[in-house]
């Protein structure tokens, strides 16, 4: 019986270790990623950039040139890049506290400019390079070390930010999806749905971004098969899965 | 012959980028350099260059990061609370070693303070106003002249160095219009295989960055850095020193407060005071061993800036007690006024120190550190 290789690690992920915990999902993201730059053969002029937060250190396993600016400045620096050299496919990557809470105004406006970047927004609600603090997204009633009994809006801490739908008002946003990486299913709606903000920038239409609900285990304090879970009820619950703009129009949910 | 031509600062700085290559402006405003982000619109354009109206300061200098990045030629500018802003994203341009020129056109403050023209971001400008240790060239222009020549020289050296530089200028500066010729300039081309993006046609991944969680690593960095600061400080120096040689007294002054110390050195010279003048056109690196080597020869200086006394500590720290300090500073948007200079000098040369205390505010005679 012979047998045959029907899946490789991505030539642009180097043999390096992963600089990430069990049952995190950066790394699928990451994956996703990669396969995309590959099939589009767009890894030879690319710049990722990468923000503060646990995937700054995609810098010493990816084979790609990398920018990795100051936290949440990461779409205007984004910005600088794709302008100063327009034939380069920018990837801008952004965890929730880099780009929900200290980068708010950065992405709005790098969003309202239309700026011909793709973002790939990886949603885990919770801090997690400085380990485990309350995100901008964080749930009501999660818990986190600066919500130790849980998020609670009564106690001031505010509601769990929608990025989607704040954003889909923008002109300059072309494609807006929120995806998730918790089941083979999802992972493969995920790349479709990364694939045509790929095509918004290849296409020189505006501004696309993909929101990726993302598991993580240590900082949930949950294991990673309970992380799945956690974001399968409570976190798709809370972010609904879907297109929210495509081509520039608004897409209505579908009930 | 080249054109002489009338211009604001502002206006100036902005044509001299262009006229550098400056590929990629991005500005916010905030007086009084309003015209320099106005004239980048205009021009940068219609050039088919970028020019971007941020949303913050903050995001303009990360803009300028991310430009610089990618290996062209960029620059921002704005004022004084703008600069505030932008201090963390000089902090990282230094650290992920990235050419770009800065312009602060200083106002009064602290705070929100006036659009009045102001000296007192010098210890923000040349002793690394963000977080980390680290320098940048820093040039104090005196006219709209000398604005526009060391605007088309920042980008030379910023490039040489993979550091940022600075212009320190100010209100007067920035809104006085003057004549000037821009003069023919030559980039001097420097390779850029650092840059992130283009086609890579086989090459090694880079990398821009300024974190190393590995032991050792942003200390080696540092050492590095110095090093480069060590070459700044031996080929960027600039000073102008006028009538040094037989003076009793020294002014010593940058930017626009150095033309009113030149005025009062022409008046006193007629009187027959032997009064000289040293004007810093780097303030960083500064000219202490220039001061030391007059301090050897002339026993008194003044010092005269607008603010409650920032250059007055670089001047003693070079002259130490060698010469006697004196200090004129006027804070918050004030402006020195001749007589008030005048009257230090008469009080120092003629009457000796004797009697009739000066009593102008901000006046300190035998300044010394407190």
């Amino acid at each position: 019986m012979s047998m045959d290789k029907i899946f490789k690690r991505s030539p642009l992920w180097q043999d390096k270790p992963s600089p990430y915990c069990p049952g995190c999902g950066h790394g699928i993201v990451h994956r996703l990623v990669c396969e995309l730059l590959e099939e589009y053969k767009l890894s030879d002029h690319c710049v990722f950039m990468a923000p503060v937060g646990c995937s700054i250190l995609a810098y010493t396993f990816l084979n790609l040139d990398v920018c990795q600016p100051a936290h949440g400045r990461t779409p205007a620096a984004a910005t600088g890049v794709k302008r100063a050299r327009p034939d380069t496919f920018v990837l801008s990557y952004q965890g929730d506290g880099d780009l929900a809470a200290i980068g708010t105004a950065e992405i709005i406006h790098a969003a309202n400019r239309g700026e011909h970047i793709t973002t790939i927004f990886v949603n885990n609600a919770i801090y997690g390079m400085t380990g485990g603090q309350m995100a901008p997204t964080t749930l009501i009633g999660q818990k986190a070390t600066t919500c130790p009994t849980g998020r609670s809006p009564e106690a001031g801490m505010g509601y769990p930010i929608h990025v989607c739908e704040l954003l889909q008002s923008l002109g300059g946003v072309q494609y807006l999806a929120r995806v998730s990486v918790h089941t083979a299913a999802n992972v493969i709606k995920a790349k479709k749905a990364m694939k045509k903000a790929f095509d918004v920038q290849l296409n020189k239409q505006g501004f696309s971004l993909v929101e990726v609900l993302s598991p993580c285990p240590v900082n949930w304090g949950l294991t990673p098969k309970e992380a799945l879970t956690f974001v399968d009820g409570n976190m798709v619950e809370n972010y609904p899965l879907r297109e929210f703009k495509v081509d520039g129009k608004i897409i209505m949910p579908a009930n | 012959m080249a054109e002489r031509v009338l211009m604001k600062g502002n206006d100036a700085i902005a044509e001299a980028a262009i006229r550098a290559g400056v590929q990629c402006y991005f500005g916010y405003p905030i007086t009084p350099q309003n015209e320099l982000t106005a004239y980048m619109a205009k021009h940068m354009m219609e050039k088919g260059r970028t020019f971007i109206q941020a949303e913050s300061e903050v995001a303009a200098v990360n803009m300028v990061y991310g430009a610089a990045s990618a290996g062209v030629r960029t620059m921002t500018s704005s004022s004084s609370p703008g600069i505030s802003l932008k201090q963390e994203g000089i902090s990282y341009l230094v650290g992920a070693e990235l050419p770009a020129v800065l312009v602060n056109i200083v106002r009064g403050g602290p705070g929100l303070g006036n659009i009045a023209p102001s000296q007192a971001d010098y210890f923000q400008a040349v002793k690394g106003g963000g977080h980390g240790d680290y320098h940048m060239v820093v040039y104090g222009p005196s006219t709209v002249q000398e604005a526009a020549d060391l605007t088309m020289k920042a980008f030379d050296v910023a490039d040489r160095y993979r550091n940022p530089v600075m212009i320190l200028g100010d209100a007067i500066l920035g809104q006085m219009m003057e004549p000037l010729v821009f003069s023919p300039y030559t980039s001097i081309p420097v390779d850029k295989p650092w840059a992130v993006g283009g086609e890579r046609k086989g090459r090694k991944p880079n990398l821009i960055n300024s974190l190393s969680l590995e032991e050792g690593v942003i200390e080696e960095w540092n050492w590095k850095f110095k090093k480069k600061y060590d070459e700044m400080r031996a080929h960027e120096l600039m000073v102008e020193t006028v009538n040094t040689a037989d003076a009793d007294i020294i002014l010593i002054s940058y930017g626009s407060t150095a033309r009113i110390c030149r005025s009062v050195m022409v008046a006193a010279r007629k009187k027959g005071l032997k009064v000289g003048l040293i004007r810093p056109i780097t303030l960083w690196p500064f000219p202490y061993a220039v001061l030391a080597q007059a301090a050897e020869t002339t026993k008194e200086f003044v010092v005269v800036e607008m603010s409650l006394g920032q250059l007055v500590e670089d001047v003693k720290l070079a002259i130490l007690d060698k010469a006697a300090l004196h200090f004129h500073g006027r804070p918050g948007g004030g402006i020195p006024e001749e007589k008030d200079i005048h009257e230090i000098l008469e009080h120092v040369l003629v009457r000796k120190r004797q009697g009739n205390k000066i009593t102008t505010r901000g006046t300190v005679i035998d300044w010394e550190v407190s």
